[in-house]
């Protein structure tokens, strides 16, 4: 019985290797990794949905890859050895640390992988052979703008909650609150942090983590230091979902709140429907997502590399402010507009 | 023959002359040394008496230190009733997390159980138009079945707890994830569909102070426990495996089917929890309560249960959730940046527990 199991493990064993063994150089199969920053945000789950789909038609094998929570680098290092290793011809990485994720990019560069930021640009955004992006700065400046233009001469003494990510503020959550509040007009010091601005109408700073419980928690903690607050920063639209059910819960679900977030998910643009979001920034992960593996198909087979946008040194997969109450001066599109865009 | 006789009778001899000596000895060894006590000695002697004090103590202390930090804002019966419905799950999962850990375990999957729980309660009604009640019901099943599922792993493969817990919250948390997509299923949908699952979080005012049901649960489910803990011979089996595993078996109590139903009682208690955490979040979410595990395992901690087993209470996992909760928001209104708000939580869990190790070493 023994020598059985014996010999069974090790057939298993052999079977498995055969079955992980990376593609033989010559094969016909381009193979790519996308690397997220996590697995869990709805955000990702789209865009590795969009990237899988471009990839089945265009017959390319891709490996997908995430970090545990948005910040989490030294999951995407490995990933991107992992990917090294594994014959692949590009790597599409949405970077936790900007910079940190550098070096290991280089080395990938260095073993003839293409290298494509989706979603944040690398800092230098050189560091990537392209860049498919979206503003998140612009996304917050879409929102802060609107918020100002709503609330006219009330601007000067309107009281802000800003629901920001975590801590550890990661780049997406530090460009989309310093837009917020340098689109709605307030100086925002040091652009490369939240919460050392100085200006008494923001309220505080409270972390969310992104999801409707946390935003529930912190607007709630905002709301003990001021029940009086009438515009609501959100980082993301299941954050600015748990802020309204805190609203909701001392009668201010009448619309005297004003709540500004950014996706443009399919459930976000519904919510601007309902009314619980005021505006949203819709970004288009399924956009950049295709767009990446396309590059690299086309690395692989005559290596070309992409085009950036015009005057910007990535290409600008767009971002649209998403309301049904317009503001005078800021750009919009209309929420049926928005729902045949979104994705989720 | 003879001359072991012979020796048993001369020891026989020396007996009346051992006990006779006896009065007359100093009888000093056979006394404790009552002595001369210090004032620190006395505090330590009498919280080592009644451990839960020590949380009580601290609640206490903390609510009054907030209160001049943070000023009337802190006070006001809106914030105080705000912290009760900030700590109802985190609570509810600590009541769970008491009862593994007081049989000298640990469970790093609660969190991931209770959002599994909710997953089904909320899918089912809502998008599978299953009535409310039988998917509340699946929802409770889920729960019991995650904990056995924990009890069973540790029984029969005789692995440590931690270790099992860390494998099955990475397994549900997964499932979670497959299930849903990383969707929420909308407090909208919910009202529409299935409005009783709202049903705890819905709030009554009394003279100022705004409760939800879910926090009357919350209490009742910890007094249900203390009954269960200290009424029961149940309870009693719970303390005895925590306190010494092999002693019990030896003592007549099945210690693995034990371990089966409390890891299954603590997952029904979750799954409660689930129910409630709709009516607290709104939608179902699934990547909501991430750090609930970890939250939980605080909160026992800081209530003053021994993660070595066989000694806590479970009260004293209550007033853990809520020294939490007051910490939380007392600093938030002190206008503490966020990341000092954890660096305090870091620091009271230390503190908290060191009080605990220094009741616990009342020597003479």
């Amino acid at each position: 019985m023994r020598k059985l199991s014996l010999v069974l493990a090790s057939f298993l064993a052999v079977a498995f290797t055969f079955a992980t063994m990376p593609a033989k150089a010559g094969s016909h199969v381009v193979e790519a990794c996308l690397i997220t920053k996590t697995d869990i945000n709805p955000f990702f789950v789209k865009m590795k949905e969009g990237a899988e789909a471009r990839a089945n038609e265009l017959g390319v094998k891709l490996s997908f890859f995430a970090g545990k929570i948005d910040g989490d680098h030294e999951t995407q290092v490995r990933a991107v050895e992992t990917c090294i290793a594994s014959g692949a011809k590009g790597i599409l990485i949405a970077a936790s640390d900007t910079k940190a994720i550098v070096p290991v990019l280089k080395n990938a560069q260095d073993n003839g992988l293409l290298v494509i930021a989706l979603d944040t640009p690398l800092e230098p955004i050189t560091a990537a052979d392209s860049t498919f992006a979206t503003d998140n700065f612009k996304a917050g400046e879409l929102g802060g703008a609107w918020v100002a233009a709503k609330l006219g001469a009330d601007a000067a003494n309107a009281k802000i909650a800003m629901l920001d990510l975590n801590e550890s503020q990661p780049s997406v959550g530090v460009l989309r609150d310093q837009g917020f509040l340098s689109g709605f007009g307030i100086d925002i010091k040091d652009p490369s942090r939240w919460g050392d601005e100085t200006d008494s109408r923001i309220i505080c700073n409270e972390v969310t983590n992104g999801n409707e419980e946390g935003g529930r928690t912190a607007m709630e903690k905002c709301l003990q230091r001021d029940q009086d607050i009438n515009v609501v920063y959100t980082i993301n639209e299941p954050a600015a979902v748990g802020a309204y059910e805190a609203l909701k819960a001392i009668g201010k679900d009448d619309g005297s709140v004003l709540i500004a977030s950014v996706d443009g998910g399919c459930p976000g643009v519904a919510d601007v429907e309902r009314g619980i979001i005021g505006a949203t920034s819709q970004q288009y992960p399924l956009l950049m997502a295709s767009l990446g593996v396309e590059a690299i198909k086309a690395w692989a087979e005559n290596g070309t590399k992409p085009e950036n946008t015009p005057g910007l040194d990535f290409y600008n997969t767009g971002v649209n402010l998403v309301t049904d109450n317009p503001a005078a001066g800021v750009d919009s599109i209309t929420v049926k507009e928005g729902m045949d865009r979104c994705w989720g | 023959m003879n001359k072991i006789s012979e020796d048993i009778s001369k020891d026989l001899k020396d007996q009346p002359k051992f006990s006779s000596e006896i009065g007359s000895k100093d009888q000093d060894h056979h006394s404790f040394e009552l002595g001369e006590q210090t004032t620190v000695k006395k505090i330590q002697h009498f919280l080592h008496g009644n451990p839960t004090i020590v949380p009580v103590i601290i609640l206490i202390l903390s609510v009054i230190g907030f209160g001049f930090i943070a000023g009337g804002k802190f006070f006001s019966a809106f914030n105080l009733s705000l912290i009760v419905q900030q700590v109802t799950i985190v609570g509810i999962l600590a009541a769970a997390q008491t009862l593994i850990i007081l049989t000298a375990g640990i469970d790093l999957s609660v969190a991931a159980m209770m959002v599994l729980a909710s997953v089904f309660m909320g899918k089912l009604s809502v998008e599978m138009g299953i009535p409310t009640l039988p998917a509340i019901m699946v929802g409770m099943i889920s729960g019991v079945a995650t904990g056995a599922f924990n009890g069973l792993l540790v029984t029969r493969l005789r692995l440590p707890p931690f270790i099992v817990t860390l494998g099955t919250w990475n397994i549900f948390f997964a499932l979670v994830i497959f299930f849903t997509g990383s969707q929420s299923i909308r407090s909208s949908d919910i009202e529409i569909n299935a409005p009783l699952l709202h049903f705890w979080g819905e709030r009554i005012n009394l003279g100022g102070f705004v409760f939800t049901y879910g926090a009357f649960l919350m209490i009742g489910i910890f007094v249900f426990l203390w009954f269960l803990l200290n009424k029961t011979a149940w309870g009693r089996h719970v303390y005895a495996i925590g306190d010494d595993k092999d002693a019990a078996e030896l003592s007549g109590i099945r210690t693995d089917r034990m371990l089966v139903s409390i890891y299954a009682v603590a997952g029904l208690v979750v799954a409660i929890g689930a129910w409630v955490s709709i009516g607290r979040v709104g939608s179902v979410s699934p990547t909501s309560f991430y750090e609930g595990n970890l939250d939980s395992i605080t909160a026992v901690v800081i209530g003053g249960t021994s993660l070595f087993g066989g000694r806590g209470t479970i009260i004293g996992s209550l007033f853990g959730a809520l020294i939490v909760g007051v910490f939380s928001s007392g600093l938030s209104i002190a206008g503490l940046d966020v990341l000092w708000q954890r660096f305090a939580l870091g620091c009271l869990i230390i503190i908290a527990v060191g009080i605990d190790q220094w009741i616990r070493k009342v020597s003479n």
